[in-house]
């Protein structure tokens, strides 16, 4: 290898393949400019061997004058020195002289070239026309060609060519030009191909031999960096790399085997104790000192590695991938550190970080050195790696030299510094003028504390922008996060509090808990140095309640609390307020009773369940809830109910009042709120109109908006006190009511507090704050979420009274209950209730009756009798002390009686002077009954007004009369039924008149003194008028009846009057009327078709009574008083066909025993028995101002009366009914009687008219058979 | 084989992580969760190619040398000299049945460290231990009685990846 101590040359970029020249040197000087200037001006495909792609290549060559020692000899495979191709120049153009001097020369040359087994080389012949013209005597010009061709080129014609007037611009010589190059860079290329190849092999071969014992690496390793020399002399860098990449991971494979136990001989050079830590060198092509450490076999591995990569960032800035050198370079500083551990190989503590430093900061030297500052800033997170790598170093470097901290570095450090600093030997000449070279600095760092700190910043602040620039925010925070342990380190809390905060911020939003705990007990070490009192122990808190420190860490940041705590206070700021999420965890709150609804002054109980969080057991002076008062009138009973319900659909709340508070998941504490937002909490909602509660709209509605809304902005939120003051909201509020209880001992772990709440005014309480007090330290949660409330209620005192049935009955004493809610009202001795008495509902009261007291809660309290004292006016019932919210319950039976039908309006003055409202009475709408409103005056004792209670009462009995005539008889028969549900006994009716005249007399006719009346069915009773003077116009009766009901015990007592007034107006009969149907003269019986006579014969019965006479209708005719009647036959069934006029008008003679007779004629439709037709007889009241109507003629009466009488009937003026009606001779005359004065027809009242036929019937035979049924038999 | 296995819900949180030898667990921690800027950058570059390739192996993320510094007596002690963090996004659909019936995209990450001196392993391992992993956490998803978001319990996880974690010597 001497030849590369000759020619160093050769190792500069510049070098390109050797072609030597022979023969006539004075002619290639002059052809040598255009030569190599056309040579690379055209590529060529170079197609290559082991199925490689074939490449496009530009050549080049070094042209050198032939000599015998640049051929190779055996062995030496060089190949930069190589010779490649071999030309030999002439421009002879004389025979002679060709055979003379020409020829010898050139068989010389061939002969060398043969000895040297070299077979690339070529002949050129120059021709120019000068020298023909010169020479007259020449030859023709291809003869000297053929020559040579003949005499070398045996078989290789084409070894031999011609280059015609090379310096003449002609398109002759441009072709010769063309052709000559063509096949220079073709022969040059053939030649390339066979000895590469040919070295390729050799190299194969060498490889092949690696695990033979005498084998070495670095001879091996210099024979493939010949190849990829020639690569890159050739520019192919890519092949180039390939070849060092090859031997990097043979390297490597040998270095894992040997870690393996696969250990080779040759490395055990590379086992050697690193003595030199210098870093990369990447500022020159080639390192020649590494290289001939290699070659010796005397490099370390880190010699060689330096080595190698400086080889590969070389050709990788040519191949212009700046970012792959990075890359590599932090893998290449990894690796070797690992396999330095790998191989045992013994480094001097802190000689591997110099020299990582050194490389990193080398590589980076290196990128910025071939980049502008636009592409670096682009590609920061290639080279960020290397910086926070140079940053651990020098870190590392730091902490071993002793230059982080407060001393001065002792003399062992000093030592140890020096030690490194001779490892890193002379600085390159190439950096010696540089101010900022990577010896420089290091050198620098490790001079003084100072310096170091500088350097330190410099670079940490570097790494961090970087990291932050590309949003590496975690990275930039690990760098920040090891600064404040620089810091720290300093004694330089201040500067330090930042970056923990930093960190320690991020992660309790992302929710890392070990990172959580060791950043905090960092931060609590800074924030004791900066004597942060508050967030010391804030932290203190945190630290204390987390479960990832030992218990001995644990217990001494409890004790640090406890310290403080009891220590005497200083004047200037009295109490410190921590967050009570450090302190303790709220599990669960129970009120007692569960609705969380009381009335004022009752005992309410509040349970809340506390985990503490402290590793020891703490004395907590007080713990205190302040409560949220608003003032929240309203019904009492209706707010109860909806505070209930609230209760009950709270988040957590199993409307059993207790109120489950959520916990963050166990993982991250605190840090989990900020990283997860709150599930949402979604509730049904229902708007129900207020009047009848149908729906009128529903929705969803979220309850924890304000959590899930609210911004989420970084500042200190409860969740996270990790630096700064807590929120003002901590700022314990000095509510004036609070839930309290003191002197409480917290055990580790779940604690039970029972509260008793203050329910001294009506409201809703609100739990706000909850603060416990030790010494001087207060644990405040500023919120309770979900919201803790409950309802005092006021209640005024309530007197109410029920039936214990479902209905009252009137006329039988019943039952009713009582109840009096207090309220807020006591019942003292001697309070009483005041009772109005009424006539239609006395009291009716025994003397054992009791009262029952019973709790708010429905809990029996005891009972007590009662005194009730009745006085004519006033009954009074005297209470039993009663405390407040408990209801008083007794029963008092009460009789409503029925009051006589038809009721009488009367009006009387009740006891207490009040207007006594009459009972209404109406009929009840399901059952029919009739109910009964009684209200009852009540003067309460809590109360100066007297309560209205209104009771109702149903009457169970329905009560008809008729009156029932037979000639001049009468009956009177009354009708009872039972409408209740209740059966009842029926006793004892009698029916008397009210004004009793001796003339009449009432028999009764009724067979049983006691029957019983089921419900819903009905009793007949009847009785017979005798009377024996005429009878009053009208006549007052009144039925009375005792009744019981059936169920009743003592039927004799329990007896009770009903009574039924009416009043009978006109009994006694006054006309009688007599039908008789005649058939017609001749037969014996009617026949249907037939006409029959009907006489009607109405009788005057009885002479009309003083009182009678004023209200008939009477006319004097010439002194005979008559009075007019009319009839009318009807016949609705349709069995008659009544012929000619169906009505007409009488005039009846005031006398007994006057007889008017009709006759008619009706026809019979039908055969049978057939039922008489209706006859009815009015009254007929001519119309007194109309004296023209009068009936003047009997003649022209009937049919002037008929059509009048129709209009009558028909008062309502159904005109088409009258004309369908109609009949025949009303229609001419319809017209002209309108709008006159009518008379007016009148019914009698029943019983004044008897009808004697009623229920007669006529056989009616059918007409004679006139037809023949003729039956043929055969 | 894995000195680490960590999973890592949508939010970064740690939803699982699983160390040898438990000492060094804390560092561990910093390093994984330092990892996931790597992560997250390697997700946004991807960007919405990511969501129909089935490929979820993010591949060799982040080679550290780290150490560990004692500092009682301020000895530099190589540790794992090169971590080797792969990652796999997981990107399941979980279809739960949740009151108001909305589908969650969980993007839960899985990283593994890998002992750098262990040279045996190959990317097809590291493939494989992804797999399973990936397998045996959808079991755990699958579990009605685990709610997503929770740090993960399961027994059978548990057992799983310590199958695939070297027990230190």
């Amino acid at each position: 290898m001497e030849a590369h101590e000759e020619k160093p040359i050769i190792y500069t970029m510049e070098n390109k393949p050797i072609v030597t020249c022979a023969g006539d040197q004075s002619l290639f000087t002059s052809l040598y400019t255009s030569l190599a200037q056309q040579l690379p001006r055209e590529s060529m495909e170079w197609r290559r061997s082991y199925g490689r792609a074939p490449k496009m290549i530009h050549l080049e060559a070094n042209f050198v004058q032939f000599k015998e020692e640049l051929l190779p000899k055996d062995g030496n495979r060089a190949l930069l020195t190589f010779p490649f191709l071999h030309i030999y120049w002439t421009d002879c153009c004389d025979t002679e002289m060709y055979k003379a001097s020409v020829k010898d020369d050139m068989l010389r040359w061939q002969s060398t070239l043969r000895l040297h087994g070299s077979v690339d080389w070529l002949i050129v012949v120059v021709e120019s026309e000068a020298k023909k013209k010169n020479k007259t005597n020449i030859l023709p010009r291809t003869s000297i060609v053929d020559k040579i061709r003949n005499d070398f080129c045996n078989k290789q014609s084409d070894r031999c060519v011609v280059l015609s007037d090379p310096l003449k611009e002609s398109s002759r010589s441009q072709d010769s030009w063309s052709a000559f190059l063509t096949k220079l860079r073709t022969l040059l290329l053939m030649s390339f191909t066979k000895n590469l190849g040919r070295f390729e092999d050799d190299m194969r071969t060498l490889r092949e031999k690696r695990t033979e014992p005498g084998w070495s690496f670095c001879d091996y390793f210099m024979v493939q960096e010949e190849l990829a020399f020639v690569f890159e002399m050739l520019q192919q860098f890519e092949d180039a790399l390939v070849q060092y990449d090859e031997l990097d991971a043979l390297f490597t494979q040998y270095v894992l085997n040997f870690g393996a136990g696969d250990g080779a001989n040759w490395l055990g050079s590379f086992c050697a104790p690193v003595k030199r830590w210098s870093g990369l060198l990447l500022r020159r092509p080639i390192d020649m000192e590494k290289r001939e450490l290699i070659q010796r076999g005397e490099a370390s591995l880190l010699d060689l590695r330096s080595y190698l990569f400086s080889r590969q960032c070389t050709l990788l800035i040519f191949l212009q991938r700046p970012w792959e050198v990075t890359q590599r370079a932090l893998e290449l500083l990894h690796n070797c550190v690992q396999e330095l551990r790998l191989l045992e190989v013994y480094v001097v503590q802190g000689a591997l970080d110099c020299w990582v430093f050194l490389s990193c900061l080398e590589v980076l030297h290196r990128i910025e050195g071939c980049c502008d500052r636009a592409q670096l800033e682009a590609n920061c997170s290639h080279t960020v790696g290397l910086w926070t790598y140079a940053t651990e170093k020098l870190k590392s470097l730091g902490y071993l030299c002793g230059l982080v901290a407060e001393k001065v570095p002792t003399s062992e450090d000093l030592n140890r510094t020096v030690d490194l600093l001779a490892g890193l030997g002379e600085e390159r000449p190439e950096t010696v003028n540089s101010l900022q070279s990577p010896y420089k600095k290091l050198n620098e760092a490790l001079s003084s504390v100072e310096a170091f700190e500088k350097h330190y910043l410099e670079l940490s602040h570097a790494a961090m922008e970087m990291y932050r620039a590309i949003g590496r925010m975690r990275s930039a925070r690990l760098i920040g996060k090891s600064l404040a342990e620089f810091y720290m380190k300093k004694g330089d809390p201040e500067r330090a509090e930042g970056f923990l905060d930093d960190s320690l911020r991020s992660y309790v939003a992302e929710g890392w808990r070990l990172q959580v705990t060791h950043t905090r007990k960092q931060m609590a070490e800074c924030q004791k140095l900066l004597q942060q009192t508050e967030d010391y122990l804030q932290t203190s808190a945190l630290l204390a309640g987390d479960a990832n420190l030992t218990e001995e860490e644990r217990k001494h940041f409890c004790q640090e609390i406890l310290t403080f705590a009891s220590q005497p206070p200083a004047p200037s700021d009295q109490t410190v307020a921590l967050s009570m999420a450090a302190f303790a965890q709220l599990r669960q709150m129970q009120f007692s009773p569960p609705g969380a609804v009381v009335h004022v002054g009752a005992a309410l109980q509040l349970e809340l369940r506390v985990r503490c969080l402290m590793p020891v057991a703490m004395q907590v002076e007080q713990l205190a809830a302040t409560l949220h008062f608003s003032l929240e009138q309203g019904g009492a009973r209706g707010r109860a109910g909806s505070a209930q319900r609230r209760a009950g659909h709270g988040p957590q709340g199993q409307g059993d009042g207790v109120v489950m508070f959520p916990q963050g998941s166990p993982l991250a504490g605190a840090g989990m709120g900020a990283s997860l937002p709150p599930a949402l909490e979604l509730y049904e909602m229902q708007d129900r109109s207020p009047s009848d509660s149908s729906l009128t709209s529903t929705g969803v509605v979220c309850k924890n908006m304000h959590l899930l809304l609210r911004r989420h902005d970084s500042s200190a939120s409860l969740d996270t006190p990790t630096a700064g003051a807590l929120p003002a909201a901590v700022a314990v509020d000095d509510g004036a009511q609070m839930l309290r209880a003191r002197d409480i001992t917290l055990q580790p772990g779940d604690n039970s507090i029972l509260f008793t709440a203050p329910t001294g005014e009506p409201g809703s309480y609100t739990l706000r704050q909850l603060c416990g007090s030790v010494g001087r330290v207060q644990f405040v949660q500023s919120h309770i979420y979900p919201v803790v409330q409950y309802e005092v209620y006021s209640q005024e005192p309530q007197l109410t009274i029920e039936p214990l049935s479902d209905n009252l009955l009137a006329g039988i004493p019943q039952k009713v209950t009582f109840t009096i809610a207090t309220g807020h009202y006591s019942v003292k001795k001697g309070d009483a209730l005041q009772l109005s008495n009424t006539d239609s509902m006395p009291i009716l009261h025994s003397s054992c009756c009791s009262a029952t007291v019973l709790s708010s809660t429905g809990e029996r309290m005891g009972e007590s009798a009662l005194s009730i004292q009745s006085s004519e006016k006033v009954t009074s019932i005297s209470l039993p002390p009663t405390p407040p919210y408990h209801t008083l319950e007794f029963q008092l039976e009460v009789l409503c009686h029925i009051p006589p039908t038809p009721f009488k309006p009367d009006i009387e003055r009740l006891t207490n002077g009040e207007v006594r409202h009459r009972p209404k009475s109406h009929s009840h709408v399901d059952s029919g009954m009739i109910n009964i409103d009684q209200k009852v005056s009540i003067d309460c004792p809590w109360s100066i007004y007297s309560t209205l209670i209104a009771l109702t009462f149903y009457v169970p009995f329905k009560a008809k009369h008729s009156i029932l005539s037979a000639g001049k008889r009468k009956y009177i028969q009354v009708c009872l039924q039972n409408v209740s549900d209740t059966n009842f006994h029926l006793a004892d009716p009698v029916l008397t008149e009210r004004q009793p005249t001796v003339s009449m007399e009432l028999l009764s006719l009724n067979v049983k003194t006691q029957q019983p009346v089921c419900s819903q069915q009905s009793v007949f009773c009847l009785w017979e008028m005798r009377w024996a003077k005429p009878l009053p116009l009208c006549l007052q009766c009144a039925f009375s009846a005792s009744f019981a009901p059936v169920s009743a015990s003592d039927t004799h007592t329990a007896f009770k009057p009903y009574r039924y007034e009416f009043q009978l107006d006109r009994v006694s009969t006054l006309y009688s009327l007599k039908a008789e149907i005649s058939p017609p003269s001749g037969d014996q019986h009617c026949r249907t078709g037939a006409l029959c006579g009907l006489e009607v014969s109405i009788t005057r019965q009885a002479e009309p009574s003083e009182t009678e006479g004023e209200e008939e209708e009477s006319t004097e005719i010439e002194g005979l008083r008559t009075t007019k009647l009319m009839y009318e036959v009807v016949d609705n069934s349709s069995n008659w066909a009544v012929c000619g006029k169906s009505s007409g008008v009488v005039s009846m003679p005031v006398a007994a025993s006057a007889t008017h007779r009709v006759q008619m004629e009706v026809m019979p439709l039908f055969a049978g028995h057939l039922p008489f037709p209706n006859i009815k007889v009015f009254k007929y009241l001519p119309h007194n101002a109309v004296p023209a109507i009068q009936p003047d003629t009997d003649s022209c009466l009937e049919n002037d009366t008929i059509s009048l009488l129709d209009k009558g009937l028909d008062d309502q003026g159904d005109t088409a009914s009258i004309r369908s009606r109609g009949s025949v001779h009303s229609v001419g005359s319809g017209e002209q009687q309108r709008g006159l004065p009518m008379p007016r027809l009148e019914p009698f009242s029943p019983g004044q008219v008897f009808y004697w036929s009623q229920g007669r019937q006529v056989l009616v035979l059918p007409v004679t058979d006139d037809h023949v049924m003729e039956v043929n038999v055969t | 084989m894995a000195v680490c296995i960590a999973v890592i819900a949508k939010e970064n949180y740690p939803l699982y992580i699983r160390s040898v030898p438990v000492q060094n667990e804390l560092k561990f921690h910093y390093t994984v969760h330092t990892s996931l800027d790597v992560v997250e950058e390697k997700i946004s570059a991807v960007g919405k190619a990511m969501a129909d390739q089935r490929e979820l192996y993010l591949g060799l993320l982040y080679p550290t040398e780290d150490y560990k510094v004692y500092p009682s007596h301020m000895i530099i002690v190589y540790y794992t000299p090169v971590c080797i963090f792969f990652l796999l996004i997981e990107n399941i659909l979980l279809y739960r049945h949740t009151r108001y019936g909305y589908v969650t995209n969980s993007k839960v990450k899985f990283v593994i460290v890998v002992d750098s001196s262990n040279t045996s392993l190959r990317d097809n391992e590291i493939r494989s231990m992804f797999r399973k992993l990936h397998n045996s956490f959808t079991d755990v998803m699958c579990n009605p009685f685990y709610n997503p978001g929770d740090t993960i319990q399961s027994k059978a996880f548990d057992s799983m990846v310590s199958a695939m974690m070297v027990q230190a010597s």
